[in-house]
């Protein structure tokens, strides 16, 4: 079984701050972070009108079906993918074969310039993943749920 | 492989309901999301076909609450039964942290549950999953319909290892959220092992 993510505050803080800065830089709307999974990690940006959770299982979902693509084609993966709106456009980018980068924005940008902060922004992202993955790994780290009891369960189902 | 994020105090788990073509994968999903409270869901997404089919998949996140400071999310999958989306039944896999096997009690779909439920294994263990290893429960749905085989003659055919099993109807609610609790629960109990 692979091993499962855990998100730690020092990288947390780090991950939150890169997508801050992509936001900016790129004069997007929204950038979101999603592990592969499904799983939203991070999100910056007017993200008050958009449904974050389905968002990010829908970013996994495609990106997946693209990665069943490309295989089927002799490609490891699609690294980049873009999805032209009426308005707002998409860019997906695979950072560190584990997460997705997604930005999206309108003509206050240019595709260009998004693309060029992606690139800054997903090296940061990739160091970032790294050695949270040496933490995870590392010695002294177990599950927080390994004190958990079996009535702590239970009650989660009580009512 | 579920999401432990410290920082936000949050743990976000994947089930998946495998199972046949119209055994009542999307219809368990509709009846959780019918019956729980507004602020414990989210948005039920389904990618269907015009005909009401499940082209990629349903997705519904729900919150059971918080154990010792954390809240505890689970996003609920099903895959497209039908034999043919087999190259998508295989993505939804991955990450997986429990599966609900969902089993159509009529006896013409006894052999569709038997295959699709080899099918579970194979694609299981295409992506490094041993289905004797993850958290997994079997409900036997449509309980209500005349045609319905024995329990347990759907026992002998699909749950010959004995692992947690429930009789439902789903349209009507029947036994889906005994199923829905009874994967969560085994789901946690992996978690505290340290899964």
């Amino acid at each position: 079984m692979g091993t499962q993510l855990v998100m730690y505050e020092e990288e947390f803080t780090k991950i939150n701050a890169v997508c801050d800065r992509l936001t900016k830089d790129a004069n997007a709307k929204v950038v979101f972070l999603v592990d592969k999974n499904g799983q939203l990690i991070s999100s910056a940006g007017q993200t008050q009108n958009i449904d974050t959770t389905s968002l990010a299982s829908l970013t996994a979902g495609n990106v997946a079906a693209m990665g069943g693509l490309a295989k089927l084609i002799g490609e490891n993966e699609f690294p980049h993918q873009f999805h032209e709106g009426a308005k707002d456009s998409l860019y997906m980018t695979i950072v560190g074969s584990r997460v997705v980068l997604v930005v999206i924005f309108d003509n206050r940008t240019s595709l260009g310039l998004v693309r060029l902060r992606i690139k800054k922004a997903s090296d940061e992202l990739t160091k970032i993943f790294e050695s949270l993955v040496k933490k995870t790994d590392g010695p002294g780290v177990g599950s927080p749920f390994a004190e958990i009891s079996d009535d702590d369960i239970d009650n989660l189902f009580s009512e | 492989m579920s999401f432990i994020n410290y920082s936000s105090r949050e743990i976000n788990c994947k089930i998946v309901y495998y199972g046949p073509g119209l055994c009542g994968k999307t219809t368990n999903l509709q009846y959780i999301y019918n019956k729980t409270a507004a602020e414990t869901k989210g948005k039920l997404i389904s990618l269907s076909t015009e005909t009401d089919r499940t082209l990629f998949f349903d997705f519904l996140p729900l919150s059971l609450g918080e154990i010792r400071g954390f809240k505890t999310r689970f996003h609920l999958y099903t895959v497209p039964g039908q034999v043919f989306y087999d190259a998508s039944r295989k993505l939804i896999l991955k990450g997986v942290d429990g599966v609900v096997f969902v089993a159509d009690s009529q006896v013409e779909r006894m052999e569709a549950n038997m295959e699709s439920l080899e099918n579970l294994r194979i694609n299981l263990a295409e992506q490094g999953y041993d289905l004797n290893k993850l958290p997994y429960v079997m409900q036997y749905n449509k309980r209500d319909l005349p045609n319905a085989v024995t329990v347990e003659e759907m026992r002998k055919s699909l749950n010959q290892r004995n692992i947690p099993e429930y009789q439902a109807v789903a349209p009507t609610g029947v036994g889906v959220f005994d199923t829905l609790k009874a994967v969560a629960k085994l789901v946690l109990t992996e978690l505290k092992k340290g899964g």
